[in-house]
Formats: C-alpha cells, sequence, structure tokens
C-alpha cells in the first residue's frame, strides 16, 4: 500500500511540475520521434545532434522531448499522439517507416504540425524534408570504384525504398565510371540498426571478396568487422564514424540537421510555418562529407574533392544520361539530368547492377 | 545467381561464431527453467551483461575479465528477479517482462561513456595439428576461445543434469516443487543457484557480442537475441544436446540467410528468417517428448 501511495505521489508531483512549466513563459515545444537509441553513433546521433543544436540556439524559449527506439508501424502512431497531447507544438518524425502513422496523427491534430523526414506524403500540417545522399553516394561510389582490388564491393542495404535504391544506383553508376569490371554485392538487412547483423553481413560480404564495404544502416559494427578483417576499405554513414579513421573508414556521409531543425522551429515561433517538401543535398550543407582519409592515394583524393565541388556547385548532377535501366530500357539520354519525381521514387536498379530487388 | 561465390567452409565457420551468443544465454536458460523457474528476462540480463563485459574489458584491457564481468553482472540483475520470485512470489512472466525492460534502461545508462570506443582485440586461437586438418580444421578448430567456453559449458550441464546428484535434485525440484519440499531439498535455494546461473551465462552470450562479434558497444544491441535464446530453449526440449542443434539451426540460417543473398539467389529471405520459429512450433506439435518441466513457472512457497 505505501508503495502504491508513494507511485501516485510521485505521478502527482511530476504531472504538477510539467503543468507548471506549461503555465510559464509557454516555451515552443517540439518533439523528435526516433527509429533508433540516441547513441547509435549513426542517423540517431545526427538527429539528436539536431535537437541539441536546437536547444542552443533557443534556451529556454524552446523545451524538446523525445523518444528513442520507437518501432515503425502502430506503436510510432502511439508515441506521436502522446507527445501532441502533451503539447507538442512541432513534431519532427525522423524515419521513412513513419510516413502513413505521422499523416493519421496530423489528422487528429490539425494544430500541431509535423515533419517527417524522407517520405512524400504532405499535409497541411505535415512537411516533408530529406537530405540527397545519393550526392554522398556519388562520392563514396568515386572512391570505392578506385580502391577496390577485387572488384567486389559489398553493400548493406536496409529496406527496399527509394532512398535506398538511389544510394545503390548513384554509388554503382560512379564506381562503375571509374571502374568498369566493377561488381555489386547487395545485402538486404531488412533493419535499420542491428549491430550483430549488420557485423555478420560484413563478415558475410567479406568473406565472398569485397574488400570496399558500403552501408546503409545505421550502427558501426560493419567498420568494426572490416577492422577485424584488416584490409577492407569503409564509409561512416549518416555520421562522421571517425573513430574507425583513417582505416577502415576511409570517408563519410554527414547528414547535418541543426539548421533545418533551428529554421523551423524558428518559423513556428513566428508563425510562419507552412507545409514544405525540403529535399537538399551538398550545396546547402544538408549532406556534408566527412574527411577523406590519408589512406586515400592523393590522385584520387583530389578527384573526389573535385567531384564533391561540382556536386556543391550544382555543376553536375549525380544522375546525368546517359543511364540505361537494369532490365535495358533507356532512362536517361545523354545530358538529360533525373527529374526529382522519379527519383523520390525510384524501384529499379540501373544496367550492371545484378539480382533483383526484393518486393 | 553464383552459388560458388558461397565458401561452404567460411560458411559453417562463422555458423559456430554466430550460434555461440544465443547458444550461452539458452543453455543458461534452461537450467533456470529445468528448475521450474521462468524467466523471460534473457535479453535484459544479455545486454546488461554485454555492456558490463564492454565497460570491464575496456578498463582493464582484458577481454577474459571482460566476460567475467559479463557473467557478474548478469548475475546481479537476476538476483533481483529471484528476490522478487522467489521471496515476494511475484508472477514470474511479469518480473522477467520488466527484468528485459529493465535492463535495455541500465544498460543504455550504464554505457553512456562509451560509444564509440573499441574492445581490446581477442584474438582467435589456432589451435596447432587439429587446426591444420583440412576442411574441419577451419570449421572447428580457429575460432576465438569463447566459442569453445560456450560448448564446455553446454557439456557440463548436460553431464550435470544427467549424472550429477545435485543435477537430480535441481530436476526434481523442477518436476514436483512440493515433493522436493518433503523430501526436504531447500527449493528457494536451488532456484536462486539456477536463477543465477541462467544470469551469468546470458550475460556471458551479451559479453560475447559486444566484445567479440560486433565488438563494440551500442544501446540495443543485442536486437531480440534473449527472446530467441527462449525460442531456443523450447525447441531443445529442455534438453541440452538439442539446444546444440537448435543454436546453429537458429544461427546458421541468419548467416545463410545473408550468404545467399550477397550470391544473388532470388528467394525471399523472409521464408528463411522465419524458418526456425516455423520450426519451434512444429517441434512444439509433433514432438509429444518436449514436455516442460512440472513446476515451471509456478510459485512455490513452503508454508502450502
Amino acid at each position: 500500500m505505501t508503495m502504491k501511495t508513494l507511485l501516485a505521489g510521485a505521478t502527482l508531483a511530476l504531472g504538477l511540475a510539467t503543468g507548471a512549466t506549461a503555465d510559464g513563459h509557454e516555451p515552443t515545444t517540439v518533439g523528435f520521434v526516433y527509429v533508433g537509441p540516441i547513441g547509435d553513433g549513426g542517423w540517431t546521433y545526427e538527429h539528436d545532434k539536431g535537437r541539441l543544436a536546437v536547444e542552443e540556439a533557443f534556451g529556454d524559449k524552446v523545451e524538446t522531448v523525445f523518444v528513442e527506439s520507437v518501432p515503425e508501424g502502430p506503436d510510432a502512431e502511439r508515441v506521436m499522439t502522446q507527445m501532441a497531447l502533451q503539447g507538442a507544438d512541432l513534431i519532427f518524425t525522423t524515419s521513412f517507416g513513419y510516413m502513413d502513422q505521422t499523416i493519421a496523427v496530423a489528422e487528429k491534430f490539425p494544430d500541431v504540425r509535423f515533419e517527417h523526414a524522407t517520405g512524400y506524403k504532405r499535409a497541411d500540417n505535415v512537411s516533408t524534408y530529406s537530405a540527397r545522399f545519393y550526392e554522398g553516394r556519388a562520392v563514396q561510389g568515386h572512391i570505392a570504384g578506385q580502391m577496390t582490388e577485387s572488384n567486389i564491393i559489398g553493400y548493406i542495404a536496409s529496406f527496399p525504398i527509394p532512398e535506398v535504391i538511389r544510394g545503390i544506383n548513384s554509388a554503382y553508376i560512379h564506381a562503375q565510371e571509374v571502374n568498369p569490371d566493377v561488381e555489386f554485392k547487395i545485402i538486404w538487412a531488412y533493419t535499420w540498426f542491428d549491430p550483430a547483423k549488420e557485423a555478420e553481413a560484413a563478415n558475410v560480404l567479406i568473406e565472398q571478396g569485397a574488400d570496399v564495404i558500403l552501408q546503409h544502416t545505421d550502427s558501426t559494427a560493419p567498420q568494426a568487422a572490416a577492422q577485424a578483417a584488416g584490409n577492407v576499405v569503409t564509409f561512416g554513414q549518416a555520421s562522421d564514424m571517425s573513430e574507425f579513421a583513417p582505416f577502415p573508414r576511409v570517408s563519410s556521409i554527414i547528414d547535418d540537421w541543426a539548421p533545418y531543425y533551428i529554421a523551423r522551429t524558428q518559423a513556428v515561433m513566428d508563425g510562419t510555418w507552412e507545409s514544405t517538401d525540403t529535399w537538399d543535398g551538398i550545396g546547402p550543407g544538408m549532406v556534408g562529407i566527412g574527411e577523406i582519409s590519408d589512406a586515400v592515394p592523393a590522385e584520387i583524393k583530389a578527384s573526389a574533392e573535385a567531384l564533391i565541388e561540382r556536386l556543391r556547385t550544382g555543376e553536375y548532377h549525380a544522375f546525368t544520361g546517359p543511364i540505361t535501366k537494369q532490365d535495358g530500357s533507356v532512362w536517361l539520354a545523354d545530358g538529360e539530368i533525373a527529374d526529382d519525381g522519379t527519383l523520390a521514387g525510384m524501384n529499379f536498379y540501373v544496367e550492371g547492377i545484378t539480382g533483383d530487388i526484393p518486393q | 545467381m553464383d552459388l560458388s561465390s558461397i565458401n561452404p567452409i567460411l560458411l559453417l565457420a562463422s555458423l559456430m561464431v554466430a550460434a555461440t551468443p544465443i547458444m550461452l544465454a539458452a543453455i543458461g536458460e534452461l537450467v533456470v527453467e529445468r528448475a521450474g523457474v521462468l524467466n523471460l528476462g534473457v535479453e535484459g540480463m544479455m545486454i546488461t551483461g554485454a555492456v558490463c563485459g564492454f565497460v570491464v574489458a575496456v578498463g582493464t584491457s582484458s577481454p577474459w575479465l571482460g566476460f567475467l564481468g559479463a557473467a557478474i553482472g548478469g548475475a546481479l540483475l537476476s538476483l533481483i528477479f529471484g528476490f522478487l520470485t522467489q521471496f515476494l512470489l511475484s508472477n514470474q512472466v511479469a518480473t522477467g517482462l520488466a527484468l528485459t525492460l529493465f535492463g535495455l534502461g541500465l544498460s543504455a545508462l550504464m554505457g553512456q561513456g562509451y560509444i564509440g570506443i573499441k574492445a581490446p582485440s581477442f584474438p582467435d586461437w589456432y589451435i596447432p595439428l587439429l587446426g591444420d586438418i583440412p576442411v574441419i580444421g577451419p570449421i572447428i578448430f580457429q575460432h576465438d576461445p569463447m566459442v569453445y567456453v560456450g560448448l564446455a559449458i553446454v557439456g557440463a550441464v548436460w553431464s550435470f543434469l544427467k549424472y550429477s546428484r545435485a543435477g537430480l535434485i535441481l530436476r526434481a525440484v523442477g518436476e514436483n516443487h512440493e515433493a522436493a519440499h518433503a523430501l526436504g531439498y531447500h527449493v528457494v535455494r536451488v532456484r536462486m543457484l539456477a536463477i543465477m546461473f541462467g544470469g551469468a551465462c546470458a550475460g556471458l552470450g551479451g559479453a560475447y557480442l559486444s566484445l567479440v562479434r560486433v565488438p563494440q558497444w551500442t544501446e540495443g544491441m543485442t536486437a531480440g537475441a534473449g527472446w530467441i535464446a527462449l525460442a531456443i530453449v523450447v525447441f531443445a526440449s529442455w534438453r541440452p544436446g538439442r539446444l546444440l542443434l537448435g543454436a546453429y539451426l537458429f544461427g546458421g540460417v541468419t548467416v545463410l540467410q545473408l550468404n545467399l543473398q550477397a550470391a544473388g539467389v532470388a528467394i525471399g529471405v523472409e521464408y528463411l528468417s522465419m524458418a526456425p520459429y516455423l520450426a519451434t512450433i512444429a517441434v512444439l506439435v509433433i514432438m509429444r517428448a518436449g514436455r516442460a518441466p512440472g513446476s515451471l513457472g509456478q510459485s512455490f512457497h513452503a508454508s502450502r
């Protein structure tokens, strides 16, 4: 009985405490829904850095809440509803698999603004935002194609969604451009975060002859597996993963969400928030390329940096024709540039990649 | 499709490694369940073992001490479960689930400062002579020592349950705790020891992930391995011999699935992923021998 009384008292106190802050100077509350733990060292880690940047930028004018390791699916809807009920003004849902849940919850809370990462469904109070990671993939492919000696590049993919397929295609096109003999071995892990499985996948790829591993999963486990193997090149994913530099990690794609999160929070405070579709790349800084380490020969490094510069200025688009689809039909004519609509819904491999996309 | 790129020797070798963490956790749980206690907190004890092992190994730069720390950490956590279920007679299922949630949270807290740090290396043993045997050598005799420790524990548990007097008492407590009590055996003490052994083994399994297989600390890194260990115990019908088979089956399917994908085989990976679970259900339905210990999951109080 005493235990129960204690617990009831604690709950009440907690309720009063949250109530008190809400009545005070009315800070803007920003919620974040994460797919992995904030300590994953990759995707979620970077989103959480964005959250901390928002706190730093606005001080006590803003209050942030987050829930980590939220499974994609019905659970996410519960978490978002809870956040909205607790008075969040703006909620960032940071994984593709939250798309339908975000739309569903947004319908129930028309006064709350939602921002869904990497999706394509919008509403009056739902924006979408994503980064053009494929630009970073182009740089990775460019380096990987020249670094490989076995001509086998292993790719740990997560889910067969357009974002991941875009990455594979972009990396392949640019690896093949510098090394026509290159071959991609692709493993679909069906997870964003499972260190044991990712390590296993990396080991399998290495056993099957890959000496470069690209990953589209969030943990640093493949880096460690490559390090143990000794002669395998990797790239940091979502975060710099610099603890594995200069080798095996020779470069990385870094997601920098902070400026976007700060801008959107500001927009809510000013009352200027509108539903938008943001898709930024290397140019605006949403995609960063981690330092190319000295393990990469100087001339490869120089050409990779030239490629980054051309992508940054917009002089070159990562999907520039001629590009043929895997089935042999022409996708882009010589010099033609892919339109965003096709990119957003990409569901095919380009010519040269073997295997099928799982359905 | 290019099956020739799969090297069967490497495949079987990595199968042994993939099976080790779930085998360690499962053999501990098997002893716990044979003593009549259902501890669903395996996942929580594994992840706690993973972080304890990692913290100790980094602190002392000795993987062996890390494994020791993991076993102690797992056993300490299981003591909470033991105290609640054996002395306060709380519901075992609910307490076990709570232990998993608690372990996940606790490990995240303990691991705060250890993200991105590398574990001290734990080199493979290259067993002379035996390791030189073609085919069998690379499959069985060129692993890290924990693979053999795991196998040794399974062997020890098997002979303990089958041949020793203490094993007989443990089984008696699990089959009918009131009869065992009437014979003068201390049911709660036996169960507490079994629970601690289970916790220690789960801790070792978790540390195998954080120190050997991955090897680094990330939150939530066991990613459901504890639940697979529970399934293996049922699959094995509570017998150590079959548990070995079960661990290799579950571990093997994971590795095979990835290998087939990398080789470009177009069969659905979903089917392979669900195969071990289907096998567990089939075993439960078909094998009558798969009878659970008589007092499994029931609370015992000497006054009754």
